[in-house]
């Protein structure tokens, strides 16, 4: 079961059990609806986004481990970042995932995100991993739903 | 041992499963290093060496175009298409043969009937009952009808078990009502419904009734005349057949005065610019050519089925179902959605504070196949409120020792997550 535990890690169940930033954030100035049909996956992303600086996050929803647990980490991982340094993180953690990116050997910015390279072992759950990633793409643009069928 | 003993106990014990299982060959390989435990059988069935073979061979040596050709290769062709024509009609105890139609499969089925059918006899005002645990397949057509029409779609309710309300379906039932939808086995929840007393009911108020047997076929003998169903469909993936193959039967006094359903080749009779007329069923709803290997193989799974005996098949599922329900009920945390006293097997369960999804991958690194998701039937799910389930579906090529396996891999998960 050793791909199993790298993608079960501690780290990624706790954020399961005690989701961070889990909550409706009511001064938000953006947010985007996030859909995966095909599981029933769903989650909204709230961001209080000033001077294109992400100043409070928060999301609501239901979903599997792994998606509660990214949308969890993401928060953590975006808050205070600038618009800009938030889709950076986006581009970086979708390569990793979809193994574009060896996030040992190449130069990023994912820190504690990489625990979620044992995702790509696991195709069809990457979308359960960038649902919120995605959402959040959305909410800093504007956009009120994405879905990542 | 005499034949007249048909306790399920001993059908059970007498279900030669060596033998059954070596006629799989797909069953016979390692996912993950562990033997493959397929239990996704609700999603598709296995297909025997047996359709292998008899596809295989139409390939080699047959293949043609049906229906137009003088040559040889034609008509062999054309012998083992209606061939197979007449198995499903045995099958499924037809009184003609023109009442079986070949279709891609029981979501085609049931748009054929929604286009040929409902667009030519249901209008403004009228009214349309499904029931609330339908397949999306038996929703979306009749919802795009109400919506093209101006007609209404009513739903009979179900209880807490995963039953339908039949008190509330004799409400529904008036004037108003041109045609019944229901699901004779239902996916997600494994309940058997009791359609030939609801097609009787239907029938004291004239009006005609669609059974969706995608999930019966495989698992129960089923027969037309005895249901007096005007439309059954199924799927052939779903019963041991390769995908593309399935069947609608309709009572041929209704196919004969329905529109077709694609215009094309085989479906008419002559063709000007001015004016085209029909051919009449069941050529009429197959307009094109069809799926001619698919289809000759349902015919052997159909020889296949009568050859292991269906009762017999069927009294092993019943018993598995019995045992996988006691197994995985008992663990603790684990709640089984669908409890319907008569149900096929078909075991949809949750656990506590654990996503269907992680449970699917955690059973799928053992090996064990099952679906989990929301089943095409998101009514259901959320008539149950719960987001997904996962769904463990058997057929008379599972065991007990494979049951054994999930219910120990069910409580790895939740040792994880804990």
């Amino acid at each position: 079961m050793s791909e199993l535990s790298e993608l079960y890690q501690q780290v990624i169940l706790d954020h399961n059990k005690k989701p961070r930033n889990f909550r409706k954030l009511e001064t938000a100035n953006h947010s985007a609806e996030g859909f995966n049909p095909l599981c029933g996956d769903q989650l909204t992303i709230y961001l209080n986004l000033e001077d294109d600086t992400v100043k409070e996050v928060g999301f609501e929803g239901s979903g599997c481990a792994i998606s509660k647990a990214a949308a969890s980490m993401m928060t953590q991982a975006v808050k205070g970042k600038s618009k800009e340094e938030a889709e950076s993180l986006f581009h970086e953690f979708h390569s990793m995932v979809t193994g574009e990116l060896n996030e040992e050997t190449e130069e990023n910015s994912l820190g504690n995100l990489k625990i979620f390279a044992g995702v790509r072992e696991f195709p069809v759950r990457v979308k359960c991993a960038t649902l919120p990633w995605h959402t959040l793409h959305a909410a800093l643009n504007k956009e009120v739903q994405v879905s990542t069928e | 041992m005499s034949s007249v003993i048909t306790s399920e106990l001993v059908v059970a014990n007498s279900w030669d499963i060596e033998r059954i299982r070596a006629d799989f060959p797909v069953l016979q390989q390692t996912v993950n290093g562990k033997p493959l435990i397929y239990l996704d059988n609700s999603a598709s069935s296995q297909v025997p060496q047996v359709v292998i073979d008899r596809g295989s061979v139409y390939l080699e040596q047959e293949h043609s175009n049906i229906h137009r050709g003088v040559h040889y290769l034609s008509q062999k062709a054309t012998t083992a298409y209606e061939g197979a024509r007449e198995k499903v009609k045995r099958f499924i105890n037809a009184r003609d043969v023109r009442e079986c139609i070949f279709v891609r499969g029981a979501t085609e089925g049931i748009n054929l009937v929604m286009h040929s059918y409902g667009r030519k006899f249901i209008g403004a005002g009228d009214e349309i009952i499904i029931s609330a645990m339908e397949h999306h397949a038996n929703i979306v057509p009749w919802q795009m009808l109400c919506e093209e029409k101006g007609a209404k779609l009513r739903v009979i309710p179900m209880n807490d078990a995963g039953e339908l309300l039949l008190d509330e379906y004799d409400g529904l039932l008036n004037e108003r009502t041109k045609l019944v939808a229901v699901m004779h086995v239902s996916n997600a929840l494994g309940t058997i419904n009791p359609i030939k007393d609801m097609i009787a009911t239907a029938h004291k108020y004239g009006v005609p009734v669609l059974i969706d047997g995608a999930q019966a076929a495989p698992h129960m003998p089923i027969d037309m005349q005895d249901l007096d169903a005007d439309f059954y469909v199924f799927s052939g993936h779903k019963m041991f057949a390769p995908t593309g193959s399935g069947i609608v039967y309709g009572k041929l006094e209704l196919l004969e005065k329905m529109n077709p359903f694609q215009g094309g080749g085989d479906m008419i009779k002559t063709v000007t610019f001015e004016k085209t007329t029909y051919a009449e069923p069941p050529n009429r709803f197959e307009a094109g050519t069809p799926a001619i290997a698919s289809q000759i193989g349902l015919g052997a799974a159909i020889d296949y089925l009568n050859s292991i005996g269906r009762e017999a098949a069927s009294a092993y599922e019943m018993e598995l179902l019995r045992y996988a329900t006691q197994k995985v009920s008992a663990i603790e945390g684990v709640r089984i959605i669908g409890t319907a006293k008569n149900k096929a097997s078909v075991l949809s369960f949750v656990i506590d504070d654990i996503h269907p999804h992680d449970i699917g991958t955690i059973l799928d690194q053992e090996g064990i196949a099952v679906r989990a998701g929301h089943h095409c039937a998101q009514p259901v799910m959320q008539r149950f409120k719960v987001p997904a389930t996962a769904r463990a579906s058997f057929a008379f090529y599972n065991t007990k020792e494979e049951i054994d396996v999930l219910a120990r891999t069910i409580e790895r998960v939740i040792e994880i997550f804990s």
